[in-house]
C-alpha cells in the first residue's frame, strides 16, 4: 500500500494522531539564545504552550515545544514540527496556509500536510480550533518576527 | 420529595433533545439553566401583550409592565428573605459583585486596609477586588483553605483582624461546591466592623437563602443559574449600605432632578442604581423563576440534590479510571477528571455521548494552586437531573479512553 493510501483509513489517522500525544516530536525546549520563543496561551481554554524555532539562512533549521495542553492541541503542534523543520520560510508559510484551510474546513492540498491531515476532523468541532492550531500560530508568530528583524537589519 | 417526571415536563429543553444523535444530558448547571415555560411565557407575555418601557408610561401597557417589574422585587424579598427596596437588579451576579466593589469597595477602602476572599473564589469575585485594591491602596489578602478545600471558622479567625474592611467569600463554590459558614463569618467580621459580600451564584438557585439569618451586607446571584433568563440578577443590601453606596452608573431612572450647572439629586436605593431602561423582561422572567423554584420549595431542591450528589459520588468512585476532587461536596457540584486525559478531550468525548459537562478551570484560576491540577471537569446538578442522567454520565466514563476521546474527530 502506497502511503497515500493508508492516510485514507480512519484507523490509521487515528493512531498518528495518539502517537502524536503520546510521544510528541520535539517536546523539549533548549536553552539557547539563538532560538526565539513565543508564548502561547489560549484564553478560551487551559492550552498553555511555548513554541520556540531556531531560523537560520531563510531556513527553519529546528522548533521545540512544550506545555500544557490536550491531545489535539499537542499532537498538531508535534506535526507542526516535523512539517516545518527543513523547510524555508517560504515553503512553510505555504505549509501552514495549507494547515489552515484545512481545519477551516476549506481547500487544502493534502500532499502538502503529510500526517496533519489526520486532524481534518477538527474542523467539524468548532470549539477545538484553536486547539489544533495553537502550536501553528507559534510558528507562525517566529517566522512572521524572523522576517522583520532580517527587514529591519537590511 | 421532588415530582422529576412532572417538573421535567415544564422544560422545553428535557424533552426528548438529541445532543450528537444521543439523548441530551445536561450536567452543567453550575455553567447556565434550562428554563421553564413558566419563565418562558412571561419573558413572550412582555413581548407580545405589554411591551413598552417601565416608570414613564401614561398609558395602561406601560402601567401593567410597571407593575410587573415591582412585582418582581418583592417576589426576591420573599425568596431570599429581605425588603423588596434592599433588591437591585443587575446584569447578573458579575456586574453585581462588581457593583460591590465599585460602589461600596471605593467609597470604603483606603490605604493598607485588607480585602479578605479566598482562593476558590469565581474571577467575578477576585478582580473588581483587585482593581479596588489598585486604586485604594488597600491590599487583597487569602483565607487559607483547608486542606479539604474549604473554609474553615479557625481560619477565617486566624485571616481577621482590625485592617480588614471588606469579606468577599462564595456561600458556595463554583469549583468544588463546598458550603461557606456565611452566617459565622459575618458575625466574626462584624465584630470587626467589616463588611460581608456574598457571591450566592452557586448557592442561591439550590438552597434555601435567608439574608437576615446571615446578616450578610451584600449578597450577589444571577437569574439564568436559577432557571430564569440571562442579563439579569440581584445585588441584595442591607438598606443602610445601599444608602451609603455611590452608583457607578448614573443615567434616567437614577436621579430625581439635575440642572445645567451639575447639581444632582439621586434617587433612593434601590433605584438608584438602576440607571437606563433595565432588562424588563429579565426582571418579569425572574420573578416567575423564583416563584416556580419557591413552590417546590428551596428545602426540597437542596435535598433532592443532595441525594442526587451522594449518588453521582458514589458511582464515579467505583470508576477506577475516575479521580474525583470533591468526595464530601455539600451542593450539586463534582469536580473530577479522567486519569491521564485532559479535561477538555474527556469532555469533548461525552459530548460524543450525549453529556454536556465543563471543562477547564471554571473562571477560578487560582484555585490551580490548591488542587494542583490544572483543570477539571465538573459536572453540576439541578432539579431537573435524574439518576438515569447519572447513570449515563457513568456509562460513558466506562468508555472514555484516549483512543475513543481521538475517534470522536473521525
Amino acid at each position: 500500500m502506497m502511503v497515500n493510501e493508508l492516510l485514507k483509513d480512519p484507523m490509521v489517522l487515528r493512531e498518528i494522531i495518539l502517537d502524536h500525544y503520546e510521544y510528541p516530536r520535539h517536546h523539549h525546549l533548549v536553552e539557547d539564545e539563538s532560538y526565539h520563543q513565543a508564548h502561547m496561551a489560549s484564553e478560551s481554554c487551559i492550552d498553555d504552550i511555548h513554541v520556540q524555532a531556531l531560523i537560520k539562512d531563510n531556513i527553519i533549521q529546528d522548533i521545540n515545544f512544550e506545555g500544557v495542553a490536550c491531545t489535539i492541541s499537542t499532537a498538531s503542534t508535534s506535526m507542526m514540527t516535523e512539517l516545518l523543520i527543513g523547510k524555508t520560510l517560504e515553503e512553510a508559510k505555504e505549509i501552514i496556509s495549507n494547515y489552515y484551510a484545512m481545519i477551516d474546513g476549506r481547500e487544502y492540498d493534502e500532499e502538502m500536510l503529510n500526517e496533519a491531515i489526520s486532524l481534518q476532523g477538527v474542523s467539524k468541532q468548532a470549539n477545538r480550533i484553536k486547539c489544533a492550531t495553537i502550536g501553528w500560530h507559534g510558528i507562525e508568530q517566529l517566522i512572521n518576527e524572523s522576517e522583520e528583524d532580517h527587514d529591519s537589519k537590511e | 420529595m421532588l415530582d422529576v417526571e412532572t417538573i421535567k415536563k415544564d422544560f422545553p429543553m428535557l424533552n426528548g433533545k438529541t445532543m450528537n444523535d444521543k439523548p441530551l444530558v445536561y450536567l452543567d448547571n453550575g455553567a447556565t439553566t434550562f428554563k421553564p415555560k413558566q419563565v418562558i411565557e412571561t419573558v413572550n407575555h412582555f413581548y407580545n401583550d405589554i411591551t413598552s418601557n417601565i416608570h414613564r408610561g401614561d398609558y395602561e401597557i406601560a402601567y401593567k409592565a410597571d407593575v410587573a417589574y415591582d412585582h418582581c422585587r418583592e417576589t426576591i424579598a420573599k425568596f431570599i428573605n429581605c425588603e423588596p427596596k434592599e433588591v437591585v437588579f443587575t446584569s447578573g451576579a458579575s456586574a453585581s459583585l462588581n457593583m460591590a466593589a465599585y460602589s461600596c469597595g471605593l467609597c470604603k477602602l483606603k490605604k493598607d486596609d485588607v480585602i479578605l476572599i479566598t482562593e476558590a473564589e469565581h474571577a467575578s469575585n477576585v478582580l473588581p477586588w483587585f482593581r479596588v485594591a489598585e486604586k485604594t491602596g488597600a491590599k487583597v489578602e487569602y483565607i487559607p483553605l483547608t486542606q479539604e478545600g474549604r473554609i474553615s471558622i479557625e481560619n477565617f479567625e486566624a485571616a481577621m483582624d482590625e485592617r480588614v474592611r471588606i469579606v468577599a467569600v462564595a456561600s458556595v463554590t463554583n469549583v468544588l461546591g463546598y458550603i461557606a459558614p456565611v452566617k459565622q463569618i459575618c458575625e466574626i467580621a462584624h465584630k470587626y466592623g467589616a463588611i460581608v459580600v456574598v457571591d450566592g451564584a452557586q448557592s442561591v438557585p439550590h438552597m434555601p437563602t435567608d439574608v437576615k439569618e446571615w446578616d450578610c451586607d451584600l449578597l450577589a446571584f444571577s437569574g439564568h443559574k436559577m432557571i430564569g433568563p440571562s442579563g439579569v440578577g440581584v445585588l441584595y443590601g442591607k438598606y443602610q449600605i445601599l444608602q451609603e453606596m455611590e452608583p457607578m452608573m448614573l443615567g434616567g431612572g437614577a436621579n430625581s432632578r439635575f440642572d445645567v450647572c451639575g447639581n444632582v439629586l439621586l434617587k433612593e436605593a434601590p433605584f438608584k442604581f438602576e440607571a437606563g431602561t433595565p432588562n424588563i423582561e429579565g426582571v418579569m422572567g425572574l420573578d416567575a423563576a423564583a416563584q416556580y423554584l419557591m413552590n417546590i420549595g428551596m428545602a426540597n431542591i437542596a435535598e433532592y440534590e443532595k441525594e442526587l450528589h451522594a449518588y453521582m459520588t458514589k458511582e464515579l468512585s467505583k470508576l477506577d479510571n475516575v479521580i474525583v476532587y470533591n468526595p464530601n461536596g455539600d451542593s450539586g457540584i463534582v469536580a473530577f477528571n479522567v486519569k491521564d486525559i485532559f479535561s477538555q478531550d474527556a469532555a469533548g468525548y461525552l459530548n460524543s455521548q450525549g453529556v454536556a459537562v465543563r471543562s477547564g478551570n471554571h473562571c477560578a484560576k487560582i484555585l490551580v494552586n490548591f488542587l494542583k491540577v490544572s483543570d477539571t471537569i465538573r459536572a453540576s446538578l439541578y432539579l431537573y437531573n435524574t439518576k438515569a442522567d447519572v447513570d449515563a454520565l457513568i456509562e460513558a466514563l466506562k468508555t472514555c479512553t484516549i483512543e475513543n476521546c481521538i475517534g470522536t474527530f473521525f
